[in-house]
Formats: C-alpha cells, sequence, structure tokens
C-alpha cells in the first residue's frame, strides 16, 4: 500500500480474505439496521416540521408486534454474524498439527524470532507460504500484542505463559508487524517487517542464516551445560523422571491428578519444579528461575520436545 | 395540571429562586441545595473537560506528522493517559448524573431535594479531592500507562505517578458511589404522591439504573486500585508474575469495573435524548415500557460482557465466545430505544431547535458506534481490529459523539430552567452542526486507519497513514470550535440573554411546572400528580 489515501489493507492468505467478507457483509448489515433511523429522522424532521401541514391523526405512542420486529429482527440477523464470526475464530484459535513451529519472545521493545533451524531473527519473521506456521510466545516483560494486519491476525505475548498463534501465508511479499498493546515508551517503535517467501525462496534464506545447530541441538548443548542431563540422563544415579516421549502426554502427578506436558508445563517445571512433582519422585528439584532466559526455555523445550518417544536419548 | 401557573413568573409573584438565595462564597460552597450543588457540579466538570481536551489536542497536533517530533515519546504517552483518566473518571462519568440528575431528578419526581442533601454536597468535595490528586499527578510530571492501567506495565516498569494516579481515581470512585446511593433512595422515597413508576420520566428510570451500576461496580474498581497500589508501591504480588502474580487478572477486574462504565457514561445520554425528543417533537415517547426496561436490562447485562475486551489476551477460546454472545445480546435493548426514539418523531410537531439536533445528532452517532461495537464483538473481525484506532473510533463514537452530544443536549434544553436566561438558538443550532461534522471529520478516518492497521497509541505510524491523520486533525479543530462556542455564547447568555419563562418549550415535565429558575424548595407545595408522563396533547390539536 502505497497510495496516499490507502482504504484498504493487502491481504496476504486465504483467511485474511473469508476475514474481509465477513467484514464487508458485516458493512452490509450496520446499513441496513441503520437506514431506517438515519431514513426515518430525516424524513420526520423534514415532514413534521413544527406546524407543517402534514396529517398527524392516530398518531400512535405504543405497539407490541413493531416492538417485537425490531428486537427480534435485528437480534436474528445479528446471531448469523456472531456464529460466522465465532466459526472463524475457531479455525485462527485451532493450530493444524504438522506446522512449522517458530518461538518468539517480546521484549521492550523488540521482537525476537527462533526458528526450529536454529536462525534467529530480530524484528522481521520470515516464513514460507503454503505450510501451516505456528508461533509459539511469549514476554519478557510487560504484556505486548503480536499484529500482522495483512493476516489480520493478532494475538498478546504475555509474561509467564505461553500463547500461540497460526496461519498459512499464500502470497509472498514484504508485509506489517506490529505491536497493539500499549508497553511502555517505544511502543510505537515496536514493529518490523513479516516476509512471506515462496518455499524456495525461504529455503534459501534459512540457509543463508549463520546458526549453531537446530534449536533442539542449541536446547541439548543448554541441557547439559545447565546440569540438566546430570540428573535427568540416561546414566544418572539421581532418582529424576526420564523426558523421552513425554511431549503431548499427559503426566501423572504426586497429588493424583494429571497434567498435560505441553510448553507451559515444561517451563513450569523448569522454574517452579515444586510445584507439579511427577507421581513417584522426589522435590528434589531446583529451581532454574532467573538462571535461564525466555529464549533458552524455549531451546530446552525444542529439545524435550525432540526426544523420541521409544528407546534412549541421542548421544 | 394543578402546580403549574402562568403568572408564576411575573416578578411580583415570583418567589426568590434558588440562586438569588445567597450570594456569598460560603452561601455556595456549604449549600445543601442540590440544584447548587448541580451548578458547583457544573463548573467542576467543565474544567475537567478542557483539561481533558488539551491532552487530546497535544495527541492530534502529534499524529499530523508520520515521525515523532513535536513531544517526546514518554510526554505523548502522558497526553493520552491525562486524555483518558481526566476525560472518563472527572467528566463522562460524573457529566450528566451529576449536573442534569442532581438538579432535576428532584424536580421531576416532585420532592424538594435528594434524599441526602449533605451526603450529595460531601460527593462534590470527594470530586474535588480527586480532582486535586490528578493535579497533583499532572504538575508532578503526569503517568504514562493509559487510563486502562495494564498490568505489569503500570506496577512494575512505567515510570510515572502511578500510584498517585490510582489514588485519584479511587478517591473520585467514592463520590461515584455516594451520588448513586443518594439516587436510588431518592427515586424510592421522594416521588410525589401520584408519581407512580409508570410515571417517571424516562431520564429518572436511566438515572436509576445507572446508580445501580454505579454502586455495584465502582467498588470493584476501588478494591483493583488498591491491589495494584499494594503491588506498585510495597512489592505484594498480586499481578506481576516475578511476584507469583497474574498479569490478566488486572484486566478482568478492571473491565468488570469499565465495561459496566461504559454504561454509566450512555444510559443517562439515553435517559436526556428520550426527553430532548418527546420535549421537541410534543409527543409521548413511543414504548415507554420498552424504552424503560432497555435501561435496567442494559443495566443487568452489561456486567457480563467485560471478556470481550480480552479476545486476543489469552482468553479461552469458549468463554470467548460466551462474551461474544452475551455482547450480541446487550446490543438489542439498545436498538430498542434507538428504533424507539425513531418512531417517537412520527407524526410529532418537531421543533428543530438546538437540543433536538444534539439529540439527532446522538441518535445517529449512537447508531453508527453502536454496530461498529458489534463488528468488535464479532470474534473474528475484533481480532484483527482490537487495539487498533479502529476501537478508539468506536468508543469515541459512543463517549463523544454520543455523551457529549447528549450533555450539550441537556445543557441546552435546562439552561432556561437552571439559569432564567434563554440562549442563542442561533449560536446553538451552529455549534450543534460544527460538533457532529467535525466529529464525524475526527473519528471517522480512524475506523478506516485502525482497518487498515494503525495501532492506537502509537507517536508515528507509516507516512502512507498520513492523510487521514491530518483529515482526523482538521476535523478535530473544527470540533474544538463547537466545545468553545457554547462555552461563549452560553455565559454571554447569563447576562444578555432573555429571561426565560418557566416552560419555554411546552413540556409536560414537573419541573417546568415551577419557575425559572426553580425556588430554593422547588415545590410551593408537593404536587399530586395525576397524568401520565409526556402528557402532551394530541398534536393535531395543537396546532388550531
Amino acid at each position: 500500500m502505497t497510495s496516499w489515501l490507502p482504504f484498504w489493507p493487502a491481504s496476504a492468505s486465504a483467511y485474511a480474505d473469508r476475514i474481509d467478507l465477513l467484514v464487508w457483509a458485516f458493512s452490509a448489515l450496520i446499513v441496513s439496521l441503520a437506514a431506517p433511523v438515519v431514513v426515518g429522522m430525516v424524513w420526520f424532521a423534514a415532514k413534521y416540521y413544527r406546524g407543517s401541514p402534514a396529517d398527524r391523526s392516530h398518531a400512535p405512542t405504543r405497539g407490541f408486534w413493531v416492538e417485537a420486529d425490531w428486537t427480534v429482527i435485528p437480534f436474528l440477523l445479528a446471531m448469523v454474524f456472531f456464529v460466522w464470526a465465532a466459526h472463524l475464530y475457531y479455525v485462527e484459535r485451532t493450530p493444524p498439527g504438522g506446522a512449522l513451529e517458530v518461538a518468539v519472545v517480546a521484549k521492550q521493545w523488540m521482537w525476537k524470532f527462533q526458528h526450529p533451524g536454529g536462525q534467529r531473527e530480530i524484528n522481521e519473521l520470515h516464513v514460507p507460504t503454503g505450510q501451516p506456521v505456528k508461533l509459539t510466545m511469549t514476554s519478557q516483560d510487560v504484556i505486548h500484542s503480536l499484529f500482522l494486519p495483512e493476516l489480520r491476525l493478532k494475538m498478546d505475548v504475555l509474561p509467564d505463559r505461553y500463547t500461540t498463534i497460526w496461519f498459512q501465508a499464500d502470497r509472498p511479499g514484504t508485509y506489517a508487524l506490529r505491536c497493539t498493546q500499549f508497553c511502555g515508551t517505544d511502543h510505537a517503535l515496536m514493529g518490523g517487517r513479516f516476509i512471506v517467501q515462496e518455499p524456495r525462496d525461504y529455503e534459501a534464506w534459512l540457509r543463508s542464516s549463520a546458526v549453531d545447530g537446530t534449536l533442539a541441538q542449541e536446547g541439548e548443548r543448554l541441557f547439559r551445560r545447565l546440569g540438566c542431563s546430570g540428573c535427568h540422563g540416561a546414566n544418572a544415579s539421581v532418582h529424576a523422571p526420564d523426558l523421552a516421549g513425554i511431549y503431548g502426554t499427559q503426566q501423572p502427578l504426586s497429588d493424583g491428578t494429571f497434567a498435560l506436558a505441553d510448553d507451559r508445563y515444561i517451563r513450569d517445571s523448569i522454574l517452579m519444579p515444586k510445584r507439579q512433582v511427577v507421581a513417584g519422585y522426589e522435590p528434589i528439584m531446583p529451581s532454574f528461575a532467573g538462571k535461564v532466559s525466555e529464549e533458552e526455555i524455549l531451546r530446552l523445550i525444542a529439545y524435550v520436545k525432540s526426544l523420541p518417544r521409544e528407546g534412549n536419548r541421542q548421544p | 395540571m394543578t402546580v403549574y401557573t402562568p403568572d408564576a413568573n411575573t416578578p411580583a409573584a415570583r418567589p426568590r429562586t434558588y440562586i438569588e438565595a445567597g450570594y456569598t462564597l460560603r452561601s455556595w460552597l456549604l449549600t445543601t441545595d442540590h440544584k447548587r450543588i448541580a451548578i458547583l457540579y457544573m463548573i467542576s466538570i467543565t474544567g475537567f473537560f478542557f483539561l481533558g481536551a488539551l491532552g487530546a489536542a497535544a495527541v492530534r497536533l502529534e499524529l499530523l506528522t508520520p515521525k515523532l517530533d513535536l513531544l517526546h515519546a514518554d510526554g505523548y504517552n502522558r497526553a493520552f493517559t491525562l486524555h483518558g483518566v481526566v476525560m472518563v473518571w472527572f467528566f463522562l462519568i460524573p457529566s450528566i448524573p451529576t449536573v442534569f440528575g442532581n438538579f432535576l431528578i428532584p424536580l421531576m419526581i416532585g420532592a424538594r431535594d435528594l434524599a441526602f442533601p449533605r451526603l450529595n454536597l460531601l460527593s462534590w468535595y470527594i470530586y474535588v479531592l480527586g480532582g486535586l490528586f490528578t493535579a497533583y499527578v499532572l504538575v508532578a510530571g503526569g503517568v504514562e500507562t493509559g487510563w486502562t492501567l495494564y498490568t505489569p506495565l503500570s506496577t512494575k516498569y512505567a515510570p510515572g505517578h502511578t500510584v498517585m494516579a490510582a489514588a485519584a481515581i479511587f478517591v473520585v470512585g467514592f463520590s461515584s458511589i455516594l451520588t448513586g446511593l443518594n439516587f436510588i433512595v431518592t427515586i424510592h422515597t421522594l416521588r410525589a404522591p401520584g408519581m407512580t413508576w409508570f410515571r417517571l420520566p424516562i431520564f429518572v428510570w436511566s438515572h436509576y439504573a445507572t446508580s445501580v451500576i454505579l454502586v455495584l461496580a465502582t467498588p470493584v474498581l476501588a478494591m483493583a486500585l488498591i491491589l495494584l497500589a499494594l503491588e506498585r508501591a510495597l512489592g505484594i504480588g498480586v499481578f506481576d508474575p516475578d511476584l507469583g502474580g497474574d498479569p490478566l487478572l488486572w484486566q478482568h477486574l478492571f473491565w468488570f469495573y469499565s465495561h459496566p462504565a461504559v454504561y454509566i457514561m450512555v444510559l443517562p445520554s439515553m435517559g436526556v435524548v428520550t426527553e430532548l425528543v418527546t420535549t421537541f417533537a410534543k409527543k409521548r415517547v413511543f414504548g415507554y415500557e420498552f424504552v424503560a426496561f432497555a435501561s435496567i436490562a442494559i443495566a443487568i447485562i452489561g456486567f457480563l460482557v467485560w471478556g470481550h475486551h480480552m479476545f486476543v489476551a489469552g482468553q479461552s477460546m469458549y468463554a470467548s465466545m460466551v462474551f461474544s454472545f452475551l455482547s450480541f445480546l446487550v446490543a438489542v435493548p439498545s436498538a430498542i430505544k434507538v428504533y424507539n426514539w425513531t418512531a417517537t418523531l412520527y407524526k410529532g410537531q418537531l421543533d428543530l431547535r438546538a437540543p433536538l439536533f444534539y439529540a439527532m445528532g446522538f441518535i445517529g452517532l449512537f447508531v453508527f458506534g453502536g454496530l461498529t461495537g458489534l463488528i468488535l464483538a464479532s470474534l473474528a473481525l475484533d481480532v484483527h481490529a482490537h487495539g487498533t484506532a479502529f476501537v478508539v473510533a468506536h468508543f469515541h463514537y459512543i463517549m463523544v459523539g454520543g455523551a457529549v452530544s447528549a450533555y450539550l443536549g441537556a445543557l441546552h434544553c435546562w439552561w432556561p430552567k437552571m439559569t432564567g436566561r434563554m440562549y442563542s438558538e442561533f449560536w446553538g443550532r451552529i455549534s450543534a452542526l460544527l460538533i457532529f461534522f467535525g466529529f464525524n471529520i475526527t473519528f471517522f478516518p480512524q475506523y478506516i486507519l485502525g482497518w487498515l492497521g494503525m495501532p492506537r497509541r502509537y507517536h508515528s505510524y507509516p507516512p502512507e497513514f498520513q492523510s487521514w491523520e491530518v483529515l482526523s486533525t482538521a476535523g478535530a479543530v473544527m470540533l474544538g470550535v463547537g466545545y468553545l462556542l457554547p462555552l461563549v455564547y452560553l455565559l454571554w447568555s447569563l447576562r444578555y440573554g432573555p429571561r426565560a419563562p418557566a416552560n419555554p418549550w411546552g413540556a409536560s415535565g414537573l419541573e417546568w411546572r415551577v419557575p425559572s429558575p426553580p425556588p430554593k424548595h422547588n415545590f410551593e407545595e408537593i404536587p399530586v400528580v395525576s397524568w401520565e408522563a409526556y402528557d402532551y396533547p394530541p398534536p393535531q390539536e395543537e396546532q388550531g
């Protein structure tokens, strides 16, 4: 959009097209519900101004059926749009399996992205077309919000928890990436570029970016450096749970309940290990709060995710 | 028509007015007369209105250019925070209830004062105290959290005087609670003989609904603000995850108050517009019971929609769906009101004076603001529009296009009653038109900007958005002139305006059956009401 008077944002996905269709239909609803009021006011002002010769006999002041009409009809019309919008929201909030997973860490006032291959970027996000992409996001300080206007998508990014967003971009191009949750002094500058590329160009970009191994491999190095492997490793003498294949499973806890071993569970287990202790183990793990950054935790999660369900850990 | 005597305003028969009851400063500052307290409120909220407008002016000027050049970043953040805090808590929430509710409710129900006159004066002093806190924050350097005070930005990261700002809002809240309490008791206990609930003007119904919200919702804000101050000042972890808190808890508590607060701001406006439409159409409001109960329905359902501010905040998807549905539901009683107002105009005797201009402006802007609000209540559309200028446009259509238009409409309609002087009809219409068009030029571009992807609270923006921003600022200039004009011609009318008769508009309400301005105790004797509300003769007959 370089027009001097832009009117509509570009669309980078089929989902964005569906949103645009909905909002145009909604505009038609607005016009049809507002028209009786606006036209009525102007017409009545023109016809029934004080002293005008218009006929005023039998001026009504009540009517049950007319009340019922203008209560029920707009409501039912609006309900169509409630369901329509809720359905699209459901689609937008339910990521498909096998999405390309990108980790996002926000801080005052920048965006950091980590690709599964270990590529990192700041204030720029490269993604391929034609493939679902899932962002797992957290903040190091205040609440931010990732806004990708050309995808018609937005999600708040909170400290101490993960939020996710998924999309499939369809049209290559360079688009906007902005923060839409007021986050302090330079909120307005917390933006960058969202670059959608053909898969071939995306692969080339991945190769051109310097990496020290995949995100999971970096996580594994961290796993050793922080001493996690001393207890959770294959040859550990300390009685600690084996992490292989736990991701996405229900873990029995010592209080008799179960917890889903997802990103949040792993993060909590690193920072607050005594909160949810797996059944059959002692609460002996120390907290790593303050010792690992949000980006490092995301690498550790990538490592735990990469561990196969069967057999031993990779060397 | 037992009380109204046509010669009540002739000098010989005229009893001493409430204004003539005393001219000393002391007689005003220690008054317990609801009418004088209304005037005290009018003067103070007018001051805060123009203070808040200064914040808006700074924001609009900064946004003339894409780069940050007029202010520095925190200065801009302080400007919009000042604008929000002052306009919401020191103008919009008190505006119509404390000025017109205070002045008119006793007159409309046939009472000599509110139920607790001294409490009424106390609530003004509490308001002033809150105002002093705000002035302190302003002088000390301001606060840059936005009026929404989101945690943990407000409790940990923002450098400004957040605790003091929270204290200001906390204090002024008690003023609201006391006013609400006073109205509820007054409406229950002080109605004149024969003034049954269904003979009350809709203005009184909507103030009753507003008062219920004031009393039930404001304490929640007070509690939330205490928690915020405790965390900020003493490090007690409530919202900050580093201290074991939950940042989303603030949003739940804040919006549990602040969404109902939107209805605190708009329900009195709806009451005003009902009075204006009936007064200047000379016709009973269409569907009285529906309009009356719609206020109550809004007050109740309004408590159950706060989660629509949190569709992208990390709230559960299914919770969002429920909140979205309830937000569609709360639009129904608003729609009922709007259609009933339009139907009231049908076959009326439309006296196209400034108050009716404001009322029709209100209806048009409220309809558009309300329906675009439904876009924000629609889940997938809110995901795109949330946090952008689209939201800013939506709530300004309701709060400024709606509530401020209604306030000005009320000011013109009851100015003769309150001051005993007629305003200039010519200038009244000019300013109403300036405000209507100036408002649309200011805020319609913000819908477009928001949908294009312009976030709110940005001091710098992509250059391609500039044309719309310039247009918006130009509209704001027009709007500013529209707001300054009434200040001039209304003050002028105090001295030079023609004396107002008791009932210049030929209206039917009880307040028009006493002299203008009313005597200190309103009624010589308490009226016995034997007629329905809006007891206008059939329009055809009046013509002859």
